[in-house]
């Protein structure tokens, strides 16, 4: 039996262009979380934004899809309205395929206190994953986490994608305030929260680093396409390093 | 060389064209909610448009000039004055030493934006000078204005010995006419134009016919974060979980309660909640002029249509820079 093949022909796009409102538009790459699409969306990102075509403002992947902002007025012109003058250039610019879909580089290492009074809800979580503290904390750990996107806030990162054992809906109620730099999971995700705000993850941890400064070169410390490791921390070294990073206690 | 802060008003901050490029990292745009009223502003009083303008809200605030400036309120109509005398919408006018404006009673719109001649002394944060309150992220120290402020500027007027050269500027300014064309004028509309979103289909007919027809009410907690309506309930045929993804200014998404939220200039970057429509972007500046308590309804626009408005808005701002370019000579050179 001969083996299979793929024929050499040109390859249809891998994503479909969709106008979100007069001045942003999409490219989708799928509806399904994987690392896969993760990795095709940054990768269409980086090159869009390494374009800096006139006219665009902003460059926005996330899970399966990249929002292209733009400026109408740049871009169109008497004959050729905007959307259809961007996805034109945006078509020559990622050709059929995509650039190679690597993950970024850097490999940043998140140092994470779990349990006590950084993670109210670790023990929670085990009983309804039906795991000891410790095996959540190892699966939390496991290689290969990635940062898909940011928002929500500055600097918010959406990281994963974690073992099935962690797919635990978010809370039935959010909180009104989850404590900064606190680590939190549901959907097989983490998230860190940079500052102060309401959430409905699940909270494991905490983090003692400061995930976002706007005087920083680098405001955000995690940028879409990092691959993270957490490192479980003493309650001790917690306090030691929040005070290093000049955080208010 | 400053503006005092006599009373800072209800909510006063200093906005821009908003802070773009960094929205992958989560940081909102935030910027003016009625950009139209921003830019306007800016040309009255020869500024390049995207200079930081202070975006005031409801209630206005009472500024004191400490040196003679020329400054423009656009947008709302919160009844400004100058020591106490009415004073008009769009009109550069001349603040001297010790001059007061003020504001009363709100007559028609919800955000009104002063510009001065020259611009604010400000430094911007990650390249902007918008005000993003939730994360204290802005020039002001992130802040609204307060009481005490002191609002450096970057151009005032040598009083001189008498006021006669300053006399003569507010009389030359007084001369010249101002035209504003169409497109950069608020259109007196009933209905806030948008765009079918790509799940449009997606939601029961009858939403879609409710939407199109009913009217929808701007509920008390909507600010520049986003406009709750309340309405006719909407809903989706097979309701599913959305991907968290990119918004926009003006996307409006619909919660699993069936009340939609419009999102305004100070939105999150990226949300997980189904979306309807998106509100044209000529017709932003017409939301950000109601507030809460005033009702709302929708007509549906081709993107075409919606692009083409937002093109000729930006050209016919183009147009009006160089007719305006009088006022601009007249204040540098003085």
């Amino acid at each position: 039996m001969a083996t299979a093949r793929r024929p050499t022909k040109k390859a249809t796009p891998a994503w479909a262009f969709r106008p979100q409102g007069d001045r942003c538009l999409s490219l989708d790459f799928g509806d399904k979380i994987s690392v896969e699409t993760g990795l095709q969306c940054l990768a269409a990102a980086t090159a869009l934004r390494d374009a800096q075509l006139p006219g665009v403002t902003d460059v926005v992947p996330s899970y399966t899809a990249v929002a292209v902002h733009f400026l109408p007025d740049t871009l169109s012109d008497d004959k050729v309205g905007a959307f259809d003058a961007l996805c034109a250039r945006i078509g020559e610019i990622l050709g059929a395929g995509l650039p190679e879909a690597a993950a970024s580089s850097r490999e940043v290492d998140i140092p994470v206190c779990y349990g006590g009074r950084h993670g109210p809800d670790l023990a929670d979580v085990a009983r309804a994953a039906g795991l000891t503290e410790d095996e959540v904390i190892a699966l939390h750990q496991a290689p290969g986490s990635m940062v898909f996107t940011l928002g929500f806030a500055p600097g918010l990162p959406y990281i994963g994608v974690h073992d099935a054992a962690l797919n635990l809906p978010r809370r039935a109620v959010p909180r009104t305030a989850v404590a900064q730099g606190s680590v939190a999971i549901a959907n097989r995700q983490t998230t860190i929260y940079p500052n102060v705000l309401p959430g409905g993850w699940h909270i494991i941890g905490a983090t003692p680093l400061v995930m976002f400064d706007a005087t920083r070169a680098q405001p955000a410390l995690l940028m879409p396409g990092d691959r993270v490791r957490f490192v479980p921390i003493s309650d001790q070294d917690f306090d030691r390093i929040a005070l290093e990073q000049g955080r208010k206690p | 060389m400053t503006l005092q802060v006599v009373r800072p008003g209800m909510l006063s901050t200093f906005q821009d064209l908003g802070r773009v490029g960094l929205q992958h990292l989560g940081v909102p745009v935030a910027g003016a909610m009625d950009e139209r009223a921003h830019r306007l502003a800016n040309l009255l009083v020869g500024n390049p448009q995207e200079l930081a303008t202070i975006e005031v809200t409801m209630t206005g605030p009472t500024l004191r000039a400490e040196s003679p400036c020329c400054f423009v309120i656009t947008g709302a109509n919160l009844s400004p004055t100058i020591n106490g005398h009415p004073i008009p919408l769009n009109r550069p006018l001349i603040m001297r030493a010790g001059d007061e404006i003020a504001f009363g009673e709100r007559r028609h719109g919800t955000r009104c934006y002063i510009a001065v001649h020259g611009g604010f002394a400000l430094e911007p944060v990650l390249g902007s000078n918008s005000t993003y309150l939730r994360s204290a992220i802005g020039p002001w120290h992130g802040r609204a204005l307060r009481r005490g402020d002191e609002l450096g500027l970057l151009r005032t007027f040598e009083p001189g010995r008498n006021n006669r050269a300053i006399t003569a500027l507010a009389m030359a300014l007084s001369d010249i006419e101002i035209y504003l064309p169409g497109p950069v004028a608020l259109a007196a509309r009933r209905r806030v134009r948008v765009i079918k979103s790509a799940q449009w289909r997606e939601f029961t007919p009858e939403s879609c016919v409710a939407f199109l027809t009913e009217s929808f009410r701007i509920s008390p907690d909507s600010e520049r974060m986003g406009y709750r309506l309340q309405g006719p309930e909407l809903s989706m045929t097979h309701p599913r979980q959305m991907l968290s993804e990119a918004t926009t200014f003006g996307t409006i998404q619909v919660p699993s309660g069936g009340q939609p939220i419009v999102l305004m200039a100070d939105r999150q970057t990226t949300g997980g909640y189904p979306k309807l429509a998106y509100v044209a972007s000529i017709d932003l500046p017409l939301l950000a002029q109601l507030g809460p308590g005033d009702s709302v309804q929708f007509e549906a626009i081709s993107l075409e249509q919606a692009q083409t408005l937002d093109v000729r808005r930006v050209r016919a701002f183009a147009d009006l820079a160089v007719a305006l370019a009088p006022i601009k000579t007249l204040l540098t050179n003085h």
